[in-house]
């Protein structure tokens, strides 16, 4: 049997972490492939019923990603993310499901081989985890959604 | 109980509001909402242990704004879901009084808002002893027991929405599960629907949520609502410091920041 190769969601900010996942690209440097980037227009913007979206529709891990405090494009949207994430992750826990599997992160535009290395990191991290069976399991017998 | 009805009389034939919102005997002698326009109609109205439900619950329905200015009978709960209403900029100051019920038996109207948040000022919004108690016990069992508990729980669920119509808080004239294009939530009650409405509805109250547990007391399948409300309020309170329902005009927990929010999960 092959290795599970874990579905990760990264949900980034057009600003810093799209324009700093681009310069790990165009800087030639690897990274595990098995991330799937989808660009926002900023951190505040990602609303937390998108992460559950996310993994009823197969994610097994999933990475929001936006620009580093005080540097946010729109001055304040990443700190309204912060305080959404921080109530959002604790609900999560309470309600348990494992937050490991939703890593958050500042990456700039110049942070290329941070992005390189959150994606390894939370790929190692996902595939210890497994697959989302519990998550998945939940969508049985739901024809759409 | 008789200077609440006094009061209710006075207030009408005053013309002073146009509706009494109280309590009165419904089946069973379980206290139920009444709305009282006419001063000879004011003997309906009741008050005991009993009297729980948050009453400004009505002041966001349309049918009940139609009404005119209302006199609301009020517990703490409601006088913070006023003001929580109130900082969100949905009941002005002439919308409504408020009408204490102190326990040796007398009327106090709080005829402002500014009023009301005198009063509230004196309660403490803090969970009690036994809430933050039970809180612990569940934030204390393990990930998978948790996991559990909740998707029971949660199977539960009929998606009726009554912890919806009955919460003050919930007025969006449209909600997001009845908003199709995209379907956020499916809708069937069935168990990925289920965890995505109850995450949901806790979320969107969070920061707001005045802990009235109407929500759970409405809930047919009796769904333990109040402890997410309850997990929420006491997490905005150790992250933000901030109590919903405290003052008129206030920064919303999670409409505003703080530049030194702090966390240690974000790398």
């Amino acid at each position: 049997m092959s290795e599970f190769s874990p579905k990760i969601v990264a949900f980034v900010c057009n600003w810093c972490t799209y324009a700093g996942a681009d310069l790990t690209g165009t800087s030639r440097m690897k990274y595990s492939p098995q991330v799937s980037i989808i660009r926002f227009p900023c951190t505040g913007r990602i609303d937390f019923m998108l992460l559950l979206k996310a993994f009823a529709n197969g994610a097994d891990g999933i990475i929001v990603s936006g620009c580093h405090p005080n540097d946010c494009h729109y001055s304040s949207g990443n700190f309204h993310a912060r305080r959404r994430w921080i109530v959002f992750r604790g609900l999560l826990d309470f309600l348990g499901i494992d937050v490991r599997r939703v890593q958050f992160s500042w990456v700039s535009a110049a942070e290329g081989a941070k992005w390189a290395q959150l994606v390894d990191a939370t790929a190692g991290n996902i595939r210890q985890l497994g697959p989302f069976s519990d998550y998945q399991r939940l969508r049985r017998g739901l024809g759409v959604g | 109980m008789d200077a609440l009805k006094n009061k209710a009389r006075e207030l009408l034939a005053a013309k002073t509001v146009q509706v009494v919102i109280g309590y009165g005997r419904g089946s069973g002698g379980a206290a139920r909402a009444v709305f009282v326009r006419e001063a000879s109609k004011a003997d309906t109205l009741v008050f005991d242990d009993g009297c729980r439900q948050n009453l400004a619950v009505y002041l966001m329905k349309p049918e009940v704004r139609k009404l005119g200015k209302a006199a609301l009978v009020a517990i703490p709960s409601t006088l913070r879901a006023v003001l929580q209403l109130a900082a969100e900029n949905q009941v002005g100051e002439h919308d409504l009084l408020a009408l204490v019920v102190t326990p040796a038996g007398e009327v106090v109207q709080l005829a402002t808002l500014q009023a009301i948040e005198a009063h509230v000022a004196s309660l403490d919004p803090d969970l009690s002893t036994a809430e933050k108690e039970e809180l612990k016990k569940y934030e204390a069992l393990s990930l998978e027991q948790r996991r559990q508990f909740w998707q029971e729980q949660f199977s539960r669920c009929l998606k009726c929405y009554a912890c919806r119509a009955a919460c003050p808080l919930c007025y969006c004239s449209r909600c997001t599960v009845e908003c199709n294009q995209p379907q956020w939530i499916p809708v069937p009650a069935h168990d990925l629907g289920n965890l995505e409405w109850n995450v949901m509805r806790a979320m969107h109250l969070a920061g707001r949520c005045v802990n009235c547990g109407d929500c759970h007391r409405a809930c047919p399948v009796g769904i333990p609502l109040y402890l997410l409300n309850q997990k929420l309020i006491s997490d905005v309170f150790a992250n933000f410091n901030f109590r919903s329902g405290m003052a008129v005009k206030t920064d919303n927990a999670m409409s505003t920041f703080k530049p030194n929010d702090s966390e240690d999960f974000i790398r």
